[in-house]
């Protein structure tokens, strides 16, 4: 076993583990039937799913031996970027009132920041059907 | 002693950050880059230092990379099972619920990354945070006891959170 087959052999391992998650998040997409639930799939399974793709790569380059570290970026903004975009379409949602189960009631009179309305801004969103 | 060092590296950890952010983007590690990384890792923070002044007074390093490595295995953990869930459980038999998570974390650095990290990991989302910040609202994919998700949440992550930030 000289090391290039070994790299291949985990290259291989990497891109199978990747597109393992990255189907399972299509998956989830299409089959969970609630937005809030549907949110849980594209955030897990994707960031494993694109690091495993990353690491691949990075596995790859050196093996082949043009060592490039510069994909450990992309996974570094991915990781910081995704509960961001996935916090966003949460506040859509609770905005719109999607979800199937309603938003619990705060004790000591605080409310949720996205269900906090200014007074003259009631009117224009009025109850949704 | 200290003062000229504050002042040149108002926020050293930016430094770090910014000049390994530069030599990772060239993709190449040669002397020009490194100074060329260095430059921009000291005159950034000098310039943007006055937009930093609410900034924690200082955290843990130690505690900080054994909070990252832990938070990456319990990602690759909640990868797993995340897709059995997607796999095997039926939509009907799914108990999806809101969590609400008193917070003790004070700073909102902790707390974003208290928030960023629910998100990455088992089965849960954060979706808001109350008016006044203290409470933290989560979406679990499949809880069958909500508190003990909660508890689990504050236990692992927030208690680890608050020996990180002074």
């Amino acid at each position: 076993m000289n090391p290039e087959i070994i790299a291949t052999y985990a290259v291989i391992l990497l891109l199978l583990i990747g597109s393992f998650f990255i189907i399972v998040a299509s998956i989830g997409l299409l089959k969970l039937s609630d937005p809030m639930t549907r949110l849980h799939a594209p955030t897990k399974a994707g960031t494993l799913g694109i690091g495993a793709y990353l690491l691949a790569a990075v596995v790859h380059s050196f093996s082949v031996g043009e060592g490039s570290l510069h994909e450990l970026l992309i996974m570094a903004f991915i990781f910081v970027t995704a509960p961001v975009s996935a916090n966003f379409m949460a506040k859509a949602n609770i905005h719109r009132r999607d979800c199937a189960l309603q938003t619990p009631e705060l004790p000591d009179g605080d409310t949720w920041a996205t269900l906090n309305v200014p007074e003259e801004d009631r009117e224009v969103e009025g109850p949704h059907t | 002693m200290m003062r000229p060092f504050r002042w040149l590296f108002p926020h050293p950890f930016l430094t770090i950050l910014l000049s390994a952010v530069w030599i990772l983007l060239q993709n190449e590690l040669s002397a020009g880059m490194l100074v060329f990384g260095l430059i921009l890792g000291i005159v950034i923070p000098i310039l943007t230092a006055r937009w930093w002044t609410d900034r924690p007074q200082g955290i843990r390093p130690l505690r900080m990379i054994a909070y990252v490595l832990l938070v990456i295995w319990d990602i690759i953990v909640a990868n797993v099972q995340v897709a059995w869930i997607i796999l095997t459980k039926s939509n009907a038999s799914m108990k999806p619920a809101w969590v609400v998570i008193p917070l003790d974390l004070r700073e909102p650095e902790a707390i974003s990354i208290l928030a960023g990290t629910i998100t990455l990991t088992p089965g849960t989302v954060s979706a808001d945070l109350s008016d006044c910040g203290r409470y933290l609202l989560v979406h679990a994919l499949d809880a069958e006891d909500p508190d003990a998700v909660r508890d689990d949440i504050k236990d692992r992550y927030e208690r680890r959170l608050k020996e990180i930030f002074l």
